[in-house]
């Protein structure tokens, strides 16, 4: 187990090493030199190569990729051209709003896809399931930008049940209640995720069903509702776990379209208005930091997957 | 399966109607967009402030916009901008996929480094990679199709992998690579040949997915430019005006929708006919 551990481990550290060659060179290729956004139009030949000098910029490029390396070690990300800020602190100013949302999308997609899911592959075959099954398909093909924009018309607009945009912080005044602000974005997060699940969970049970332990338990005569709880649900349920890996990477990336529909001061409206703004060093930091967070997730779903199901051979 | 003729693609349609809806759903898309000058009643440009935001009517069936434009004629219009886009990200993952996918395979020296290269890649959220080469290369048609184009080269490339080192295994594959064919013979012959279905699904799913993908960076100000018309732009223009004039929300929506929901809809019959060997490869989101 533990060497499965170590070895998994260090394949995630290799995979992000590249990937911050990648992110690394991202800051390089951006149109426009990054000392011409700092000093203007005006700026002398001196100015620049002293400025260039400054920042290290004429040194060996695989110099500067060591320095970076070892700042982010540090935690230090640079700095913000647009808030003369840490790039660290800003993306912690929306870490608060992306991870809650992130949380409350999942609570959706598990309480929504997994039950129905298992409903369908229980009336398998049934105009239930194929409605049901037709249904997740059709919301897998909607854009959550527009679920989003939808849910901002009927629930704010119309019936002013939820707020329609922005978020305090659950920190701030109001407290707890403030998550009320993350229903419907979450909502519009979930739709595509939770009918992915669904589709998922449906497909795992019917696989199972048809292994051979589920006929011998059929066969001594178990209750039919018993056999789906105890032998099929249960193994059915590994392969929706290890579904949540991927559905949390689609995740942050729709994250960016939803914030910026219901205006929320996450990570995800912080790259678009970074983008609009040209502030690359936050651009480059949230990449970072999605990147790290994405392996993250899919190693510890990688090893909860393992302990979950011994059967799982090692390699 | 190579010798099936054009029966055999379509009776999975034929045993499953919502599936004939979906591809009906398709042509007629495919047609808005080639006959978009006949089929449009207006001028989808044409501004006219007098009628602006009028709701739906016996002029304007879908209505008009906040520059008086016909809301119709421009979704008509906006067929060709997404069929430009999911065929450009379709062309583009398989011209990549499939060379990268095939050679992996069958070279795994050469194999070991590209897939890693591919799993890099894939430590990247889709829609960030793709704002992430729109910083790069700024925002255009071209650029939107080659950013979402990136994100589906890696998983093309790892279901061709996939499959092509599964036919490698197969008896007759290494009775003729014994019998002295040389490789390209057993691309050409016997790798390429048998690739064509299962990229035809992936094919359907890429579209579909590139549909999405497409009209959430219209919706961000980062695919397409706001004068050309196509369905993320209206959708982007409409949020301003949502609560004056819901038509302008829902019909760009409903088209993104339809198409989308076909291609998964096509894509899923095809695959329900797919040799079972293949169909392990394709996960549940395509």
């Amino acid at each position: 187990m533990w060497s499965y551990v170590l070895k998994r481990a260090g394949t995630t550290a290799v995979t992000l090493l590249a990937a911050s060659v990648i992110i690394f060179a991202f800051i390089h290729v951006v149109p426009g030199d990054p000392i011409y956004v700092l000093l203007g139009d005006t700026a002398t030949p001196d100015q620049i190569d002293a400025l260039r000098h400054q920042f290290g910029l004429d040194r060996p490029i695989i110099v500067q990729y060591l320095t970076w390396v070892g700042h982010v070690l540090e935690g230090d990300l640079g700095r913000s051209i647009f808030f003369q800020a840490p790039v660290l602190s800003v993306i912690a100013d929306g870490a608060e709003t992306s991870a809650l949302l992130a949380t409350m999308t999942m609570i959706w997609v598990t309480i929504i896809g997994v039950p129905i899911g298992m409903i369908a592959a229980v009336r398998h075959g049934t105009w239930l399931d194929q409605g049901l099954s037709g249904g997740a398909m059709l919301m897998a093909s909607i854009p959550t930008f527009w679920v989003g924009l939808y849910l901002i018309l009927i629930f704010a607009a119309w019936l002013g049940w939820f707020p329609s945009s922005g978020y305090p912080s659950i920190f701030e005044g109001g407290g707890a209640a403030n998550l009320r602000y993350l229903v419907l974005p979450s909502l519009a997060l979930a739709a595509p995720n939770a009918a992915l699940i669904l589709r998922l969970t449906r497909a795992s049970m019917l696989d199972v069903a048809r292994e051979d332990y589920v006929r011998t338990a059929r066969a001594k005569g178990i209750r039919p509702w018993q056999v789906v709880r105890r032998h099929i649900l249960r193994n059915a349920l590994l392969a929706v776990v290890s579904a949540f890996g991927f559905t949390f990477a689609a995740l942050l990336s729709e994250a960016v379209v939803t914030e910026t529909v219901f205006a929320l001061p996450g990570i995800g409206r912080l790259v678009v208005q970074s983008i609009l703004r040209r502030d690359y060093p936050v651009i480059q930091g949230v990449i970072l930091v999605i990147v790290v967070v994405y392996l993250l997730v899919n190693l510890i779903v990688d090893l909860s997957y393992r302990l979950l199901d011994p059967r799982v051979e090692l390699q | 399966m190579r010798h099936d003729g054009a029966i055999l693609w379509l009776k999975p349609f034929v045993a499953r109607p919502i599936a004939l809806a979906g591809l009906g759903i398709l042509l007629a898309t495919v047609l808005a967009a080639a006959f978009a000058h006949w089929l449009a009643p207006y001028d989808p440009y044409a501004i006219d402030p007098m009628i602006r935001l009028t709701p739906p009517n016996a002029a304007h069936w879908f209505g008009t916009d906040q520059f008086g434009r016909d809301t119709l004629s421009r979704v008509i219009q906006s067929a060709r901008m997404a069929l430009l886009i999911g065929s450009g990200v379709v062309v583009f993952a398989l011209a990549t996929g499939v060379p990268i996918g095939v050679l992996s395979a069958l070279f795994p020296r050469l194999g070991h480094v590209l897939m890693r290269m591919v799993d890099v890649l894939m430590a990247f959220p889709a829609l960030l990679l793709a704002l992430g080469l729109i910083v790069i290369l700024g925002p255009s048609v071209a650029n939107a199709i080659l950013a979402i184009g990136v994100g589906y080269m890696t998983t093309t490339t790892r279901i061709v992998y996939g499959l092509t080192l599964r036919l490698r295994a197969e008896t007759y594959v290494e009775a003729s690579r014994s019998m002295g064919a040389g490789t390209l013979w057993l691309i050409g012959k016997h790798i390429l040949p048998n690739l064509v279905s299962p990229l035809l699904v992936q094919a359907s799913f890429v579209f579909a997915f590139a549909q999405l993908g497409a009209a959430s960076l219209d919706f961000l100000g980062l695919g397409a430019p706001p004068e050309i018309p196509s369905w993320g732009n209206m959708l982007a223009e409409s949020r301003t005006f949502i609560t004056r004039a819901p038509w302008l929300l829902f019909f760009p929506g409903m088209m993104i929708v339809a198409t989308a929901f076909s291609l998964n809809l096509v894509g899923d019959a095809l695959r329900d006919r797919l040799d079972p060997r293949f169909r392990q490869v394709f996960g549940e989101k395509g």
